[in-house]
């Protein structure tokens, strides 16, 4: 397939999408046909290992979860830039362009390993103790 | 040619009703659907039967030969349990989550080379298709958490969560570096790339391998990096509260990726369908069907990450991260440049 985009590729993948929807569908309804129903009793309370759970469990949650997943999101647009690039790389060194290309990952990857380092120092890695 | 009214709708279903190619389209998710629940139930066995093998023991024995039906049994049991559902959790988030954490695991295979031209779909953004699609199973895993509305599901599901972002991240730096080396992100078009030798006989793509290979087994939620489901920690972390098949659909949705981890592992470093480089010498090997080289570096990848499961001990949350943030994110950057420089060696018009 050369460079341009089949549209029929992505029906293709939506009908994978359909196909493994339907799948876990079938089972869970022969289940219904099959699984006994008898609700009541203690077996619908939260299960604590036995103890009485105390307070809801949508609590609060550390903050280091959060700072993890904005750092997170900062490198992930960041890969997403870097694959393009390296789609071209060797037709650009090819081309008699590889200093340049070099020279803007260079750039960009410098800017990202600067947060990197600004996030490391200020302990935006670092677990509470 | 007179043809008989079954056979001319046969004909038309795969030349195309209406312009559809009905059958041509059906047909790969079929065998997908099938390959991914044999694929389970057989790696399901062979999980526990290696796991007991390296601790001493034999692992399932008495149904079937070897206990092969174990799983077969352990399915049929899971259809016919009740489903509980706690009272307090939220239902409608507590159902979606085993769809959400199992059809991103089909939908890896739309752009996966089982051999030569067996490609469902080949895009050209193969290899970030694959990235994007795998990326949305720990959604899945947080909604389970969250809807089970426990506080060890939700913990598990928490875990997960940063557990998997942030391995995304050198996942996906250590895949740059083979799409620097093969010029594309077409799965088939990386297949080609390796048709000299393989990505991982190079320095770079050695190193990424490396990498991918224990983000690999954090994305799949395997030891050493088991925490959302640390049994003698969380008691199952995010699938405390499920019961029935909802139950069984994590686990299938964790062998299905389980398998693609280990093709996308051989596709992108291992050489696909082509037959190792380092049989040279046995020219008959280049004989063989593509799809038997396939499925023999697969069953040796998945070997290898029951292997380490079963060998190594857990991490501690922080270790985890720090293995992630402080190590494999500047190797996978400096791996960039490595390849960099591989590629002006090996490029020949950098002579002139």
């Amino acid at each position: 397939m050369g460079p341009g985009i089949d549209s029929r590729d992505y029906v293709q993948a939506f009908i994978f999408l359909i196909g493994a929807l339907v799948f876990l569908l079938v089972p869970l309804g022969l289940a219904l046909l099959f699984r006994p129903n008898q609700p009541g009793g203690l077996k619908h309370t939260t299960y604590e290992c036995g103890e009485e759970p105390i307070g809801s469990a949508w609590f609060r949650h550390p903050i280091q979860y959060y700072l993890i997943a904005l750092v997170f999101i900062v490198f992930d647009v960041e890969a997403i830039f870097i694959l393009p690039w390296a789609v071209q790389a060797r037709a650009l060194i090819r081309e008699g362009l590889g200093l340049f290309a070099f020279t803007e990952m260079t750039i960009f990857a410098g800017i990202l390993l600067l947060g990197w380092y600004y996030a490391l120092r200020k302990g935006a890695l670092e677990w509470l103790k | 040619m007179e043809r008989g009214p079954i056979e001319s709708l046969v004909h038309r279903l795969f030349a195309g009703l209406y312009g559809i190619p009905v059958l041509g389209w059906l047909i790969p998710i079929v065998l997908v659907l099938g390959m991914v629940a044999l694929a389970a139930l057989v790696l399901i066995w062979l999980e526990r039967k290696v796991s007991g093998h390296i601790q001493s023991r034999r692992g399932p024995l008495h149904n079937g030969p070897h206990g092969l039906l174990q799983t077969v049994w352990d399915a049929l049991k899971l259809l016919v349990k009740e489903d509980i559902v706690p009272s307090s959790a939220d239902r409608l988030i507590m159902l979606m989550a085993p769809f959400v954490v199992f059809t991103p695991a089909v939908l890896v295979y739309v752009v996966m080379p089982f051999g030569k031209g067996w490609t469902v779909a080949n895009l050209n953004i193969g290899l970030l298709w694959v990235v994007s699609v795998l990326s949305l199973g720990p959604v899945g895993i947080i909604l389970g958490g969250w809807g089970s509305h426990n506080k060890w599901s939700l913990l598990g599901g928490m875990r997960s969560a940063a557990q998997l972002i942030s391995y995304e991240i050198p996942s996906v730096l250590a895949l740059g570096a083979i799409v620097m080396m093969a010029g594309t992100m077409s799965m088939d078009g990386l297949v080609a790339a390796q048709d000299q030798y393989e990505f991982v006989l190079t320095p770079p793509g050695l190193i990424a391998f490396v990498v991918y290979l224990v983000t690999a087994l954090a994305e799949l939620n395997r030891n050493p990096f088991d925490l959302p489901e640390a049994e003698s920690e969380l008691v199952a972390g995010f699938v405390t509260e499920y019961s029935g098949f909802k139950f069984a659909i994590f686990f299938l949705a964790e062998f299905a990726n389980l398998l693609a981890l280990s093709m996308i592992t051989v596709t992108v470093f291992l050489g696909g369908w082509q037959p190792p480089s380092v049989l040279f010498f046995l020219p008959d090997s280049a004989q063989l069907p593509g799809v038997f080289w396939f499925a023999i570096k697969t069953t040796v990848m998945v070997f290898v990450f029951q292997w380490i499961k079963w060998t190594l001990p857990r991490l501690r949350i922080d270790q985890m991260l720090n293995v992630c943030w402080k190590g494999l994110i500047p190797i996978t950057l400096g791996n960039l440049a490595l390849a960099c420089v591989w590629l002006l060696l090996t490029e020949k018009s950098w002579a002139r």
